[in-house]
C-alpha cells in the first residue's frame, strides 16, 4: 500500500483553452504538512479540489490514502476534511446546525453528532454564537466555524486552502496551533498559502507551484537556503536617498535590491549578521530610516529567487533555474 | 484505509463498518437534507406561504367575482373551482421553490461541502424535493381549511379523498423535477424564478380550472387537453366531488411517471456533472 497520505503524478487539469494544472506532483507523508506556496491562480485551488473529489483532471494521478480519488470517490470522501477558500456553509442554519449536519451526513447518530458539534465550537471559540444563523457571523468567526465542518468527521486528511486569509493576527496563531493538533493526532494536512512565513511555521515540505507547475519543492530550510531566507527591508525617511541605501543592501547582500513599493527596498539576505552591517553603514553614511525589518521573504521574493530574478512577480514566465531547485530541494 | 501509524490514533469517526447499504444511506442522508430544508421554513416561512396565498387568492376571487355568472350560484362554483385550485398549490410550491433552493445552494460554498462528503450524489436533490412534499402537504392542508371555511365539502368518502391529496402531491413532486433540473442547468436564479414564473400561467390557468375546457375557445382546448395540470385537475375534482373521472387519474399517473423518468435523472446527471 501506499505510503503516502496523499499522492498527485503529473497531475493535468485544463479548463478549456486555460491549463490549470500541468503536471503537478505533490505529495506528504502520513502524520506530516505539504505547504503549497504560489500566488493566486498559479493552481493551488484545483489541486485542492482534485484531491477533495471535487473536479475531474485530464490526465495524471490523484490518490488519498492511497485510494484513487476518481474511481475510490466515496472511500476518499470519509478520509478527507476540507475547508475551501470560500466558507461552505449554510447561511440560513445555526453554528451548531451546521456541525450537527455535517455530522448527521457522516453517519453519526444525532447525540453523537451534537456532542461533536458542541466540541468544536468550544474548540474553535464559537460557543456563544452557537445558537445563532451564520448569516450574523464576522469573516473571521466563518473561516473558524469552516475549519470546525472540516473536522467533524476526524479526518485523516485535512485539505486548507488558503485558511489564514481573513483571520485577524491572533486567530490565525490560533489556526496554526489547530494544524499543529492535527498533526500530532496523526492526521495529514495539505495547506495552500502566500505566505512563506506561514508555509515555514507549519509545514514539513513546501511546494511552490506557479502557472500550474512545481517550481521548487523540499523542506522549508532547504527553500530558505535557496531563496535566501531572511531579507532586509529598509526605507529611508529621504527618498533621495533610495540610491545610496539600494547601494549599501547589494554591496552587504550580494544581491540586488528590490524596490517593493515606492520607497521602501528589499534584498534577501544569507544570514541575520547582514543586518547589524547594513546598520552600520547606513549610520556611517548618515542615512536616517523611517522603517528598518529583518523578515523572512513575501511571495515576490520567493519568486524572484526562484525564476532568476529577471522576470519579476508580476510577469513570470517559464523557470529558468528549475533544475536547480529541484535538485537542491 | 490508513496503515497504523506507531502512535494511536482515534478511528475515523466514518469507518467503512458504519456504511449500511447504498439505497438505505441514500434515504437516510436525504431525510437528513429534508430536515435541514423544513427547519429553514420554519425560520422564514413567508417563502412558504407563498405557495397558499396565490391558490388562496385565486380561490377567493374567481368564486365570489365569477361564481355567480358561471354555475349559477358562488357554492356550485365552489366545488368546481376547489380541486383545481388544491392542485395549483401543490404544483406552484413545487415549481417555485425546489429548483430555486437548489440553485442557491449550487452557487454557495455548501454545495462543495456536501459534495466532499461521503454521501449519495443525488442526495441533497432528494434531500430538497421530499422537504417540498412536506411543504406541498402543508399548503395543501391550508387550502382545504380554507376551503371548508368558504363552504368547500368533500363529495365523496374519506379514502377518495385521501386518494386526491395523495395524487395531488404526487403530480407535485413529480413536477418539481423540472424546476430542478432547470435549477441546476441555470446559473442565474432569477432566471428560474423567471421561468417558474411564466411556465405557471399556461400550466395553471390554461386547463379546465375555472371552466370546463369544452367551453375553452379552440386553441386553448387544444393546449388544455394536452396539459398535463388539466389531467390532475380533473382528476382531483373527480376525486373530490364524485364528477366522471373519464381516464382522468391514470392520465395524470402516466404524465406524472414520465415527468419523473425524463427529468429526475436529467436533473441527478447535471448535477453530478457541475463542477
Amino acid at each position: 500500500m501506499d505510503d503516502h497520505a496523499f499522492r498527485t503524478e503529473g497531475l493535468v487539469k485544463r479548463f478549456g483553452r486555460t491549463t490549470a494544472l500541468a503536471g503537478v506532483d505533490l505529495h506528504a507523508r502520513h502524520g506530516t504538512v505539504l505547504g503549497v506556496l504560489g500566488p493566486n491562480g498559479a493552481g493551488k485551488t484545483t489541486a485542492i479540489r482534485v484531491l477533495a473529489t471535487l473536479t475531474g483532471f485530464d490526465a495524471g494521478t490523484a490518490r488519498v490514502g492511497g485510494l484513487d480519488v476518481v474511481r475510490d470517490a466515496d472511500r476518499v470522501r470519509r478520509l478527507i476534511g476540507l475547508t475551501g477558500q470560500y466558507a461552505t456553509l449554510d447561511e440560513e442554519l445555526t453554528g451548531l446546525g451546521n456541525l450537527v449536519l455535517i455530522g448527521r451526513l457522516l453517519d453519526l447518530r444525532k447525540p453523537d453528532a451534537v456532542r461533536r458539534a458542541k466540541e468544536l465550537l468550544d474548540r474553535f471559540g464559537l460557543e456563544d454564537a452557537a445558537r445563532r444563523p451564520v448569516a450574523t457571523y464576522s469573516g473571521g468567526m466563518r473561516r473558524r466555524l469552516d475549519l470546525a465542518a472540516s473536522l467533524v468527521g476526524r479526518p485523516r486528511v485535512v485539505f486548507l486552502d488558503e485558511p489564514s486569509v481573513g483571520l485577524d493576527p491572533g486567530r490565525r496563531e490560533d489556526l496554526w496551533r489547530v494544524v499543529r493538533e492535527l498533526t500530532a493526532d496523526g492526521a495529514s494536512v495539505l495547506l495552500t498559502t502566500q505566505y512563506l512565513e506561514e508555509a515555514d511555521a507549519l509545514a514539513d515540505s513546501i511546494a511552490v507551484i506557479d502557472h500550474g507547475r512545481v517550481i521548487a519543492h523540499g523542506t522549508p530550510s532547504e527553500l530558505k537556503r535557496i531563496v535566501g531566507g531572511q531579507a532586509i527591508a529598509a526605507r529611508p525617511r529621504d527618498p533621495h536617498r533610495l540610491g545610496d541605501a539600494a547601494r549599501i543592501l547589494t554591496a552587504v547582500s550580494g544581491h540586488g535590491a528590490e524596490r517593493t513599493s515606492t520607497h521602501e527596498l528589499v534584498v534577501p539576505v544569507d544570514d541575520d549578521r547582514s543586518l547589524f552591517e547594513v546598520a552600520r553603514r547606513f549610520e556611517e553614511q548618515g542615512i536616517a530610516l523611517a522603517e528598518f525589518s529583518l523578515r523572512l521573504p513575501g511571495l515576490d521574493e520567493v519568486f524572484l529567487a526562484l525564476t532568476g530574478g529577471d522576470n519579476g512577480a508580476s510577469d513570470r514566465g517559464a523557470p529558468t533555474d528549475t533544475a536547480t531547485a529541484r535538485s537542491r530541494a | 484505509m490508513t496503515p497504523a501509524t506507531p502512535t494511536a490514533t482515534p478511528a475515523p469517526a466514518t469507518a467503512d463498518a458504519a456504511a449500511p447499504r447504498r439505497p438505505a444511506r441514500l434515504l437516510r442522508h436525504s431525510l437528513v437534507l429534508t430536515g435541514r430544508s423544513l427547519a429553514k421554513s420554519a425560520r422564514n416561512p413567508g417563502a412558504m406561504l407563498n405557495g397558499v396565498l396565490t391558490p388562496a387568492l385565486f380561490l377567493v376571487l374567481f368564486t365570489f367575482l365569477f361564481g355567480g355568472s358561471v354555475a349559477g350560484s358562488t357554492d356550485a362554483y365552489l366545488l368546481y373551482l376547489f380541486p383545481g385550485i388544491a392542485v395549483m398549490g401543490a404544483g406552484l410550491s413545487g415549481m417555485l421553490s425546489s429548483g430555486l433552493a437548489i440553485n442557491i445552494d449550487m452557487k454557495k460554498g455548501v454545495f462543495d461541502r456536501f459534495r466532499s462528503l461521503p454521501i449519495g450524489r443525488s442526495a441533497p436533490l432528494l434531500g430538497s424535493i421530499l422537504a417540498d412534499v412536506v411543504r406541498y402537504a402543508v399548503a395543501v392542508a391550508l387550502l382545504f381549511g380554507i376551503g371548508y371555511l368558504m363552504g368547500f365539502r368533500v363529495q365523496t368518502d374519506a379514502a377518495s379523498a385521501l386518494g386526491a391529496v395523495a395524487l395531488m402531491l404526487g403530480f407535485g413532486f413529480c413536477l418539481s423535477w423540472v424546476t430542478v433540473f432547470l435549477g441546476v442547468l441555470v446559473r442565474d436564479e432569477n432566471a428560474v424564478m423567471g421561468f417558474a414564473f411564466i411556465a405557471f400561467i399556461p400550466l395553471m390557468l390554461g386547463t379546465s380550472l375555472a371552466a370546463p375546457v369544452d367551453t375553452l375557445p379552440g386553441w386553448l382546448q387544444a393546449w388544455a387537453g394536452v396539459n398535463p395540470a388539466t389531467h390532475a385537475m380533473d382528476a382531483a375534482r373527480a376525486l373530490l366531488t364524485g364528477t366522471p373521472a373519464d381516464g382522468s387519474i391514470i392520465r395524470t399517473l402516466v404524465w406524472s411517471a414520465a415527468l419523473l423518468a425524463v427529468f429526475c435523472p436529467l436533473a441527478v446527471a447535471a448535477y453530478a456533472r457541475r463542477r
